[in-house]
């Protein structure tokens, strides 16, 4: 997803005059022609998040659309003031662009590790939250959306799923509609959840943007059992869906990354097995809903 | 001068809320800005090429709102208002409420970046404005002051002018000591006066920096002009009674 965020930012850099990006020291190379073509608009702005996000916000009040990039924990959890403040409370436009999503770098440990990031960033009233599942998703969410005039966060991760499907922002896709069990499966999720219900009866549906969450969609599903499947701490979806209504009669488990320090290393999938987001698990859990 | 420090200490009387020591403490530097830069009017409020002030120290917003009233741009029923539940002034002003408020500041350290987003934006569209914003010595506490110390000396942000209010209130935390030194130390252009001098300020408003930003450190008296108040910390933040609300005008007067 990364080689494709610096293809979709350095189109849109040589597109629209007003395009900013600011790179928090990462990601540098791959935007090594902007730098020489944009330099007034192609900054590597430093290790310095907050006042990063800060300065964004004062981009943006001059009508500029800046683009902020660097790994999750660091522009979410280290400037969480700036994002709630500069950026939400003033309403303003701009994208953050994270990358390492909850533990892509697994082996680098906990400080490296962002599984809050969604959780967190729900919490700020007006920030939009999308998690593409694949390369040309993010290409598609991106151009629909970074000169909304919101503070959009987009999550990039290491995983991809195998097909990439016509997502729309603030639109949940119903991938295939079967028996009593309704899945719901958030950005890279969707892979595990396809490969974890093969041959089984079960409605899935993909979603790509988690806030606004596309309540419509899921509605009429409210009175059988929900599985929500997320690659963050647990909670967000289920949150948003109870903002939505109070008329809900069925069953909800809400499964992601458990809210423990990951104190181990090796890679994503070591991790994944590890802490049951792996499809063998995710087949139990499903099977364990259906037979309750 | 001293109606706008009356209307300073009836708005927080009335409102029963404010940082009336910490505004005086400011009170010279923003009215100059406001009577002296042209392009911060109302008349050239929606304009693209205007001057930007932001209060980054957003708890003295009682000086900013009584300037702000002074210069038309909300009337004095809206400054007597201050804090009430209808109110568009809060304790610290919102930049959606206020005509002439740039960022809804509060939380120190945060001003001074959005400034520096400001002034950047500005070279990329190549405006000639100036953008100026108004810091507390406490707030030089915060990282973010030196990150965006580094940041706008690196990008040679000359339309840049930070303005210390050194009223030496942070001395009792966290000294800031050669604070002239310091700045300079990370690239900008530095000057010291003092900050109720009307004539100083002007000179120093006046003279620009080349490439460098440009930093004027004004040594205040928090409280100035309110002999009661004047470097007195129980002030801070703190709202006058009913007769202490006499005895200042009277003084005043």
């Amino acid at each position: 997803m990364r080689a494709q965020f610096v293809k979709t930012v350095s189109k849109l850099i040589k597109s629209d005059e007003n395009v900013v990006l600011l790179l928090g020291d990462i990601g540098v190379f791959g935007f090594r022609d902007m730098f020489v073509q944009y330099p007034e608009r192609t900054y590597n702005i430093g290790i310095l998040e907050q006042s990063t996000i800060s300065l964004a916000a004062g981009l943006s009040l001059s009508n500029l659309i800046p683009i902020v990039h660097t790994i999750a924990p660091f522009i979410v959890e280290r400037a969480l003031e700036q994002i709630k403040v500069d950026l939400g409370y003033q309403e303003l436009g701009a994208n953050l662009v994270s990358v390492g999503a909850s533990y892509d770098y697994a082996a680098l440990g906990c400080t490296h590790h962002c599984p809050a990031d969604v959780p967190t960033l729900n919490e700020i009233p007006g920030i939009e939250i999308v998690v593409p599942g694949h390369p040309d998703e993010f290409d598609k969410l991106f151009n629909q959306n970074y000169d909304n005039g919101n503070t959009t966060y987009f999550r990039l991760s290491e995983a991809k799923n195998i097909h990439a499907f016509n997502v729309e922002f603030n639109k949940n896709i119903v991938i295939q509609e079967k028996g009593e069990i309704v899945i719901i499966a958030v950005g890279t999720m969707l892979e595990v959840v396809l490969e974890a219900s093969k041959n089984l009866d079960v409605t899935i549906i993909y979603c790509t943007t988690v806030k606004p969450f596309d309540f419509s969609t899921i509605s009429k599903y409210l009175s059988k059992k929900i599985l929500i499947i997320e690659p963050y701490y647990s909670g967000p979806i289920l949150n948003n869906i109870l903002r939505k209504t109070r008329n809900i009669n069925g069953y909800f488990s809400s499964i992601g990354v458990p809210n423990d320090f990951i104190n181990k290393y090796g890679s994503k999938a070591d991790i994944d097995s590890m802490i049951g987001l792996d499809s063998k698990t995710i087949r139990r859990r499903i099977l364990e809903t259906i037979s309750e | 001068m001293k109606n706008i420090k009356k209307n300073i200490i009836q708005a927080s009387y009335f409102g029963q809320e404010g940082h009336i020591a910490s505004a005086l403490s400011i009170l010279d530097i923003l009215f100059v800005l406001y009577d002296k830069v042209p392009n911060l009017s109302l008349s050239k409020i929606d304009s693209n090429d205007r001057d930007i002030l932001i209060l980054s120290k957003g708890h003295a917003s009682l000086a900013h709102a009584a300037v702000l009233e002074a210069n038309k741009f909300i009337t004095k029923s809206e400054l007597m208002s201050y804090c009430s539940h209808e109110s568009i002034l809060g304790g610290h002003l919102n930049m959606k409420k206020v005509p002439g408020v740039e960022a809804s500041t509060g939380s120190l350290g945060h001003g001074i970046a959005i400034s520096v987003g400001m002034a950047l934006a500005s070279k990329i569209k190549k405006i000639q404005n100036r953008v100026f914003v108004i810091v507390g010595d406490g707030e030089c506490n915060e990282g973010t002051f030196w990150e965006s110390m580094l940041l706008a000396s690196n990008h040679n942000l000359d339309n840049l002018c930070c303005i210390v209010d050194y009223n030496r209130s942070n001395d009792r935390a966290l000294k800031l000591d050669s604070l002239h030194q310091k700045i300079k130390a990370f690239g900008w252009h530095v000057e010291e006066i003092d900050g109720h001098s009307h004539k100083e300020i002007i000179s120093s408003l006046n003279s620009l920096s080349v490439d460098k930003p440009k930093a004027i450190i004004a040594n205040t008296i928090k409280g100035y002009g309110i002999r009661e108040m004047e470097n007195n910390p129980a002030w801070h933040h703190r709202t006058p009674t009913k007769e202490e609300l006499k005895q200042m005008i009277k003084e005043l007067s």
